[in-house]
């Protein structure tokens, strides 16, 4: 085995985080951490950019380059860094807020045009850090403290929008799953073009006590519970679509991505450096 | 399925937000829960090795070594 420790990817020197008890940040960074190690890449060949929100302060743990943003512009940011020195792993780690919510139409463009980015997309139905208010995936007629007999609009569908706008790669897991988690990372990270991987995570603090419990076991058994895989999904009635989520991976292709492209219809060619 | 090494689980009290996730969820049921909500090791020879603990630790505060 490699002795190349995820460790090495962590600032375990700024812990204890500022994550509540039982939320599912600190798992998906710990995921993030021995994905990096595993796929052997140096700290100093990754970037990750992060905007705002609970997980939006990921970026203060990680060992590896980091640009922390404004709200919903990570993507933005994320492509900036990448086209400037394609050399980089660039990865976006953002919220339902940062990523579909405020920052939608970054993300519908990114997923679009195929820039070889990761974007790992927390999703615990609502805005955790500014007070729990509904975002743009909390479900229909869910509680939250800005819609608190239960919400009036439907919630996006991540995954679904990122396969329409053309991403090469597309899944979903969640912090109970975790060594999925871990592998689904990897594999994005590894994937050329466009990858997105959305983790739903339990948000004991807001989401979990106004729709499911307030305590970090209950969140993690309704994980359980809700998450089935893509086949089993599949052959599901309507109603009970309804009241589970598909994980596993949806979209695994091979378009070429931006940079490729760009430089085929220009004829140039700029490989980055330091 | 026993592990045949010995193994070592740290809990680092400084980190752990006592959720529960360790003992509710280890299929092997190696932590009690004291009453503070800290968990405690107390059959560490019960433990497989899979690492679900640490890996499901939000807090990063499980470290399972194997000392061969």
């Amino acid at each position: 085995m490699s002795t190349n420790s995820y460790k090495n990817y962590l600032k375990e020197e700024h812990f204890p985080h500022i994550w509540c008890p039982g939320c599912g940040d600190g798992i998906v960074l710990h995921a993030y951490a021995i994905a990096l190690a595993e796929l052997g890449l140096a700290p100093k060949e990754v970037v990750t950019v992060t905007g705002i929100g609970c997980w939006g302060k990921s970026d203060d743990y990680v060992a590896t380059h980091a640009l922390h943003g404004t709200h919903g512009r990570a993507l933005a940011y994320a492509t900036g860094v990448k086209l400037g020195n394609p050399v980089l792993t660039v990865i976006a780690l953002m919220g339902d807020g940062d990523a579909v919510t405020i920052g939608g139409n970054h993300f519908i463009h990114a997923a679009r045009r195929n820039i070889d980015l990761t974007a790992v997309v927390i999703n615990n139905f609502n805005y955790g850090m500014t007070g729990g208010q509904y975002s743009a995936t909390t479900p229909l007629k869910s509680k939250t403290t800005t819609s608190p007999l239960g919400n009036a609009e439907p919630g996006f569908d991540i995954c679904s929008l990122a396969e329409a706008a053309g991403a090469n790669f597309v899944a979903r897991t969640t912090p109970f799953h975790v060594v999925s988690l871990k592998n689904l990372l990897k594999e994005g990270i590894q994937k050329k073009g466009f990858s997105l991987i959305e983790v739903i995570t339990p948000c004991p603090t807001y989401f979990g006590r106004y729709n499911i419990n307030s305590s970090p076991v209950a969140n993690m058994h309704w994980l359980k519970d809700k998450a089935v895989s893509v086949s089993r999904y599949q052959h599901m009635t309507d109603e009970d679509k309804l009241q589970h989520f598909a994980i596993g991976t949806f979209v695994n292709k091979d378009r070429p991505d931006f940079y490729t492209m760009y430089q085929q219809i220009n004829d140039c060619k700029w490989e980055g450096g330091r | 399925m026993k592990a045949k090494e010995k193994i070592r689980i740290s809990i680092d009290e400084n980190l752990c937000k006592r959720c529960g996730i360790c003992s509710e969820f280890c299929s092997e049921k190696v932590f009690l829960e004291l009453d503070n909500g800290m968990p405690q090791v107390t059959v560490p020879e019960n433990c497989i090795v899979c690492h679900l603990c640490d890996w499901r630790c939000p807090d990063l505060a499980i470290t399972l070594e194997v000392i061969s």
